[in-house]
């Protein structure tokens, strides 16, 4: 299984180091927007710099190289046991070449072994699929944007949010509000209306397989992300809270079923440094091709 | 942009004000979560390390050892510094400090030990670990790296046009007060 393990080092050694295309092409659109000579086009700058800086060094593009997201879509009949052991081994190699910081803590004793390794580390979500190649997408999200992320039961009296689409919209822009540049923005939300507290963070952390320029399938959802964008950015919040016109680069929103009893809006905020590749392996497990 | 350089003087910190960009150059003190509370409780610094008039980075950086046995920063990007809101504004006082580099800006009480003291609070960008680990020319001396791990560390740095932007002087301004308000007033005619 060594082809896949190096398959899987090289893509987390390019996802660490790489910004994707879209991310990138939106980051530099809104370079263009801030008004020049403020702070918040310096701050702009900076960042366009560490994004070149990063790929050229091969690098990583933060130094808190987050949690290890892994999303596999995998043939019938994939042992995945086996995939995740070499996931593992590929995420200890990447920590060792300096691909991934030392980031894991066990969360009673306060050790980090160093390894990246442990319970709840790396995260794997299979889906199976009707064909022989897997696709593994790797999203590696950082603290910071993490810390920031905020579950909201609707109603809720303080916001004035009642259990519809104006309620959600609402809650995703307090949500906005309270996080300011605390989650090195401008950043991208993901948000899942309803399911319960576990599977709505985990359906809105999907919404970043998207792409940045996509348009949802849903009118409804669509409309929301539209809206939210635009209002977001005329808060005047700003790259890193600095003040200006970027606030947010993307809005994605899906909706899966809730219980009557609850209603849930699920945010996910993701910082600039968004850090998403993914992989089409063939059989052998050798990189045939790069999904974004 | 303010050339900001050693020695940071209490005068050339009074004189900063929100929004301006600096570019620092002299030496800066890491320290983060562990190092906070250990002085906040009391604890020394080792001897000889002093600092009066410093500036402390709440950052924990990616630092190799190379084959000559020297230091090497390869990221080193700002961490966040609200969670050193409980110690911050009695460490600046006890210690001396006359900058506070680090990310998503501090609350009430470290603003006003700012202001009473003659401290400001730099910003820099969050996630640029590449772009600003470039600034950091020379790592002098490392401290309590046995007893709290290498983020957590006392890294002692020299740094070259460190770029950061004020946004809490001791003048009693926070732009990030200012920012959340505006925001919130903004946000208000669009509900």
């Amino acid at each position: 299984m060594n082809v896949l393990q190096d398959s899987l080092i090289e893509l987390i050694r390019r996802t660490s180091a790489e910004i994707p295309d879209d991310v990138r092409q939106a980051i530099l659109d809104s370079l263009e927007r801030e008004k020049k000579g403020t702070i918040a086009e310096s701050a702009m700058k900076i960042i366009e710099r560490n994004i070149a800086l990063a790929k050229q060094k091969s690098q990583p593009i933060c130094q808190d190289t987050g949690s290890i997201l892994f999303y596999v879509d995998s043939p019938v009949g994939m042992d995945q046991m086996r995939f995740e052991d070499t996931a593992c081994l590929a995420v200890k190699k990447a920590t060792k070449l300096g691909y991934l910081r030392q980031n894991s803590v066990d969360s009673l004793t306060g050790i980090n072994d160093g390894t990246n390794v442990g319970p709840g580390s790396p995260t794997f979500h299979f889906h199976q699929q009707r064909s022989d190649r897997i696709n593994v997408r790797l999203v590696l999200k950082g603290g910071g944007c993490e810390n920031v992320g905020a579950q909201y039961s609707l109603p809720n009296e303080k916001l004035k949010a009642n259990r519809d689409l104006d309620g959600c919209r609402k809650a995703i822009l307090d949500a906005v509000l309270q996080a300011q540049g605390r989650g090195c923005g401008p950043g991208i939300l993901g948000v899942c209306i309803g399911g319960d507290r576990a599977t709505g963070y985990e359906f809105s952390k999907r919404q970043f397989l998207r792409l940045i320029p996509d348009r949802n399938p849903v009118p409804e959802l669509d409309t929301l992300e539209q809206d939210i964008l635009k209002t977001a950015n005329d808060l005047g919040i700003g790259p890193m809270g600095f003040g200006g016109r970027t606030t947010l680069l993307g809005v994605k929103i899906c909706a899966i079923n809730r219980l009557p009893a609850s209603f849930f809006v699920s945010v996910s905020y993701m910082c600039w440094a968004y850090r998403r590749l993914g992989v089409t392996l063939d059989a052998e497990g050798k990189i045939a091709g790069w999904l974004y | 942009m303010i050339n900001l350089s050693f020695p940071f003087t209490e005068e050339k910190i009074r004189a900063l004000n929100v929004r301006d960009e600096v570019a620092l150059s002299g030496v800066v003190f890491t320290g983060r979560d562990a190092v906070h509370k250990y002085l906040h409780e009391g604890g020394r610094l080792p001897p000889g390390v002093s600092l009066r008039d410093g500036i402390l980075y709440h950052c924990g950086p990616v630092v190799l050892n190379d084959e000559q046995g020297d230091w090497k920063v390869t990221a080193a990007g700002p961490t966040t510094s609200i969670r050193e809101e409980p110690y911050q504004a009695q460490i600046i006082k006890d210690f001396g400090i006359r900058g506070v580099i680090g990310k998503g800006g501090m609350g009430d009480r470290t603003l006003a030990a700012c202001k009473e003291f003659g401290c400001a609070y730099l910003h820099a960008v969050g996630g640029a670990a590449q772009v600003l680990a470039e600034c950091i020319r020379k790592v002098r001396a490392v401290y309590f790296l046995e007893k709290f791990g290498s983020p957590e560390a006392i890294w002692e740095l020299e740094v070259e046009d460190f770029p950061a932007v004020v946004t809490m002087d001791s003048k009693g301004h926070s732009l990030h007060r200012e920012i959340f308000a505006t925001s919130q007033a903004e946000l208000a005619k669009h509900l």
